[in-house]
């Protein structure tokens, strides 16, 4: 009992230092390059601090319009107050890229503080893991390894403390909701997510994954001995209090804008379909590979005189803005298509999670490849929203060393395509170092933890090797040369590309390890 | 008004475009004035080999008259990246050996000690906030501790010659090494393979400093005039703020009026002379390792309180011995290393670093609180104070050295120290005493440092272990 009790003191007192040294770090990158999401934020600070509730969804001075759901917007109003101490001037609408000393402290700091519910997240979820029973080393048990690779991920570090963005605390409440459904707190698990919905409307990404997994696991409170549904044992008033729970928080939320009669409006702003199929830095996913075949075939075509140049519209898609484009070789691509794709893409470890569920681990495996998913064929998806598929596959990556293996091609590959987003010479060493840091240290842990089995095979090893000298072509070398002001785009859509193929590979597998194979007796130990 | 950066940029400039003659020497292309050179001549060398690279990658950055003052992201990238490679490849490999041959540690201990030494603030922030190259000569004289530790002695005072001829303040921890060296080879007996060391190591030295000062040995002019550069001694005593005894004896009694420059000058040498003593000459009748690292931490420190012409950066030379003892005397050298961070606040906030040095202290708080367990085991044997504590009953039976109060100490200490931070940070001050919170933040630190220096005379007069048993504890 006293090893036990020191062993958990000792634990503890890890947490502790990760947490305060990863938040002293934070505090070191407030001078670092940030981008025009601090000019969002700072604008939406003015608009809920400013002007009534009516005019939030309306207000259009800036190009920068609030386009999260009301909860955000209710949060930006809360931080608006402490904002008024630091520096009234920032909440004035009028105030376009006002960025004094004292609006950038305030900001970082709210980024820092509000990142509290994160690091509680992280220590609710290293208590439900109950991975491989490692030795007596406090750095080599899994609630050490997880605790580093949530809290110094590289991914929400750069993202959130550079880049600026409020995603620490979101996924926290994502996190938490997990955790609370591992715990089997289901009723507190769907509150969180429903009110995570409201803060943040992409986490729709991983609804479906919830729907069905509280439908399946919650709502049958039975199931028959080899796995399949218990019609008898449906629990109505389970299913009516999950309901009365999404229709309060959604009430809450909405129900001030459904009263003014702005709904529509405020459902413009949340999904913006004008904007192009790709974001200005094309997310590695299928989207890229497609378009990259499609610039390759136009480029062939009118080698060969098969096309008319003069059909072929002179805006190109690879400058990197928003726009909207048409294919020229390849059909088009429209909003509902990538729709259709994407729920093809979830079906099949939908229909697992239903047919034969594993528990909560099989809610979280389906909840990974449904934000996979979404990430490869959705519609305007950023390059961040990689991070719904890495941060909770953290969790898996503990536990077998199949799932370390694809954590470790996802994460490495899905960290490097962030790269693009911090272009400042500044900024280079340190996410370089960084990520090197963060590689080497998940890659060694995995690797200790999993001693006996091989995680990466020659091929996989190759791959990720690969990204050591693209970065040093695109960042390195190819400004040096002259084809730099010829195709200035080549460096992002290499790293596009490159990308692209990893992740879908990594998507390939981890839907794979959804289907319940051979292994379904082993499945069931779990 | 530039920095040390505009200095180390202008030095490039300097060797790159100018022949060697003229380095050192005021012409119309090389006003000494501007951020001349005054630095010995491995310095001039290293800028040198930085300005090739920098004139292949844009010869807009070192060209000679029109680049002063020339501030651009990629020309501040290449600058910040020479200081890391230099780092990289003379500072972290000897700490990391260093800390890979500690005896008797966990591997566990030892990486968590070289973690705590490379994330030791002062070094930090000076190197990559207000911008130098002491990784380069410090990271020398470590290479050069580590020579000797494994009796490599002609390759550890290599090294060693290589720090001084880098920077000229190594001179603080020259005498620990010479009067190391020199018992080793009375030890040795001076007439049998005594002598042969001594002559191997007089050689060593002297082809060192030869091969460095080649170009300049060839006029006397030139050798006296780069002299004349390292050891400016028309400038007084002190200046600006430095948490020395003489600027802190300023503030009560005017000493820098009160006396001649000459008379100055004779009582700095004195007492400076005096205080470092004891600890060499017990280090040369008794040469040992252990005796070796805390008599390099005690010269440094008397150097730092009672030499002239001290900057406050010099605490560096005396924070890498104490980073040397971290295993020994946890508590204390931590307690030390955040008091030398502490002196340099008035220079970190000049070079708007506060959030930095705040940061990095507290991390590196958190780092050592974590790998070292400081707060419980303060006892006499762990101070070291054992043999003192003995000797001192013989004559004061119930004499007990106060640990329990320490723990106190080190929360006052700290406290203050916080709140001096705060203060300096946030409020501004009154009229009549604009420099009241550096003068406040020197005069705190000189008292600890004063403390600190008898501290470790203490520790080394009263080491009694002899070679024989000194082998197995360290």
């Amino acid at each position: 009992m006293a090893a036990s009790g020191a062993a958990v003191r000792g634990g503890g007192r890890a947490f502790l230092s990760l947490a305060l040294g990863v938040s002293l770090l934070k505090c070191l990158l407030i001078p670092a390059y940030y981008s025009t999401d601090f000019e969002v934020h700072r604008n939406w600070l003015a608009i809920t601090h400013s002007l009534p509730v009516s005019r939030w969804y309306y207000e259009a001075t800036s190009e920068w319009t609030l386009d999260y759901p009301p909860f955000f917007a209710w949060f930006e109003y809360t931080l608006s107050h402490i904002a008024k101490v630091f520096d009234p001037e920032m909440l004035n609408i009028q105030n376009l890229n006002y960025a004094s000393p004292r609006t950038v402290l305030f900001q970082r700091f709210s980024v820092i503080f509000t990142d509290v519910l994160f690091i509680y997240s992280v220590y609710e979820c290293c208590k439900c893991i109950e991975g491989k029973k490692a030795g007596k080393e406090l750095t080599e048990k899994p609630t050490f390894i997880l605790s580093v690779l949530l809290l110094w991920n590289f991914g929400l570090l750069i993202v959130d403390h550079i880049h600026f963005q409020y995603n620490g605390f979101l996924f926290g409440l994502m996190l938490l909701s997990v955790a609370r459904l591992f715990q089997k707190r289901h009723l507190e698990g769907a509150f969180l997510f429903a009110i995570l919905l409201h803060f943040k409307h992409i986490y729709l990404y991983v609804a479906p994954a919830y729907g069905i997994y509280l439908l399946r696991s919650y709502c049958f409170t039975a199931d028959k001995p080899d796995g399949s549904v218990t019609w008898s044992s449906f629990s109505f008033l389970r299913l009516i209090a999950l309901g009365f729970i999404v229709c309060f928080v959604s009430a809450l939320s909405l129900g001030p804008f459904i009263a003014m009669n702005q709904l529509p409006q405020v459902i413009s702003r949340l999904f913006p379909f004008k904007r192009g199929l790709c974001h200005a830095y094309w997310a590695p996913n299928f989207w890229a590979l497609y378009n990259a075949l499609d610039k390759m075939l136009c480029i062939i075509g009118l080698k060969y005189n098969l096309l008319d140049p003069k059909k072929i519209a002179k805006a190109s898609m690879t400058s990197g803005l928003v726009q909207q484009f048409q294919h020229v070789v390849l059909p088009s691509v429209t909003p509902l298509a990538t729709l259709i794709c994407t729920v093809i893409a979830m079906l099949p470890s939908i229909f697992c999670l239903w047919f034969k569920p594993q528990g909560p681990r099989g809610f979280l495996r389906c909840l990974i490849v449904c934000a996979l998913s979404s990430f490869m064929f959705g519609w305007h998806v950023h390059e961040k929203a990689i991070l719904l598929a890495i941060l909770p596959m953290s969790l898996l990556s503990v536990g077998k060393p199949q799932d370390a293996a694809i954590y470790l091609l996802l994460t490495t590959t899905g960290h490097y395509s962030l790269f693009p987003l911090l272009f400042t010479a500044p900024e280079f060493p340190i996410k370089v170092l960084l990520m090197l840091l963060f590689t080497v240290y998940s890659f060694s842990s995995l690797k200790t933890l999993f001693r006996k089995e091989k995680l990466l095979n020659w091929m996989e090893t190759i791959y990720l090797v690969g990204l050591g000298p693209l970065e040093i072509c695109c960042e390195l070398v190819f400004p040096f040369t002259p084809w730099k002001l010829k195709y200035p785009f080549i460096p992002l859509f290499l790293t596009s590309v490159y990308c692209a193929a990893g992740i879908t590979y990594a998507w390939f597998r981890l839907s794979v390890s959804m289907l319940p194979g051979p292994a379904v007796s082993k499945a069931k130990l779990q | 008004m530039f920095g040390d950066y505009e200095a180390q940029r202008h030095w490039q400039e300097i060797t790159l475009n100018l022949p060697v003659q003229e380095w050192y020497f005021n012409s119309s292309d090389n006003n000494l004035q501007y951020w001349g050179l005054d630095y010995p001549p491995l310095t001039a060398y290293h800028s040198l080999l930085c300005a090739y690279v920098a004139e292949f990658i844009n010869p807009d950055w070192v060209a000679l008259h029109t680049s002063r003052g020339y501030e651009s992201d990629h020309h501040k990238l290449f600058m910040r990246s020479t200081v890391f490679i230099a780092d990289l490849m003379i500072y972290i490999p000897a700490v990391v050996l260093y800390c890979c041959y500690l005896k008797e540690t966990s591997p566990r201990k030892k990486i968590a000690n070289a973690f705590c030494i490379l994330l030791y603030p002062g070094l930090l922030l000076i190197d990559y906030g207000h911008f130098q190259y002491n990784c380069v000569s410090l990271g020398l004289t470590l290479w050069g501790v580590l020579g000797l530790s494994y009796d490599w002695d002609i390759l550890g005072s290599l090294a060693f010659c290589l720090a001084l001829n880098y920077k000229q303040m190594e001179l603080y921890h020259s005498l620990p090494f010479f009067c190391f060296l020199l018992g080793k080879c009375l030890k040795k007996d001076l007439k049998g393979k005594g002598l042969l060391l001594l002559i191997k190591l007089i050689t060593t030295v002297v082809a060192a400093f030869a091969l460095c000062w080649l170009p300049f040995f060839t006029q006397l002019e030139q050798t006296m005039q780069v002299l004349r550069r390292l050891f400016p001694v028309g400038r007084g005593l002190f200046e600006d703020k430095v948490a020395n005894f003489w600027c802190s004896l300023n503030v009560l009694l005017k000493i820098k009026s009160l006396l001649s420059p000459h008379t100055q000058l004779m009582f700095s040498f004195a007492l400076t002379f005096l205080s470092l003593l004891p600890a060499c000459l017990k280090l040369t009748l008794q040469p040992s390792l252990r005796g070796f690292k805390y008599a390099l931490v005690s010269c440094a420190l008397s150097f730092f309180l009672f030499s002239f012409q001290v900057h406050e950066k010099s605490i560096l030379l005396v924070s890498l011995p104490v980073c040397l003892i971290l295993n020994e005397v946890p508590f204390m050298s931590i307690w030390f290393l955040l008091v030398s961070t502490f002196s340099m606040l008035p220079l970190l906030l000049k070079d708007q670093l506060a959030l930095a040095s705040v940061g990095t202290t507290l991390g590196f708080g958190v780092a050592c609180a974590s790998s070292f367990s400081i707060f419980e085991n303060i006892s006499e044997e762990e101070l070291q104070l054992r043999s003192f504590s003995v000797y001192v009953r013989r004559h004061i039976p119930g004499f007990k050295v106060p640990a329990k109060m320490l723990k106190t100490w080190f929360l006052v200490s700290v406290t203050m120290m916080s709140l001096l931070t705060l203060t300096s940070i946030t409020v501004e001050p009154p009229h009549k005493l604009p420099d009241l919170f550096p003068v406040l933040v020197c005069l705190v630190s000189c008292l600890h440092f004063l403390l600190f220096l008898i501290y470790f005379n203490v520790i080394i007069l009263w080491d009694h272990r002899n070679g024989r048993s000194q082998k197995k504890i360290n």
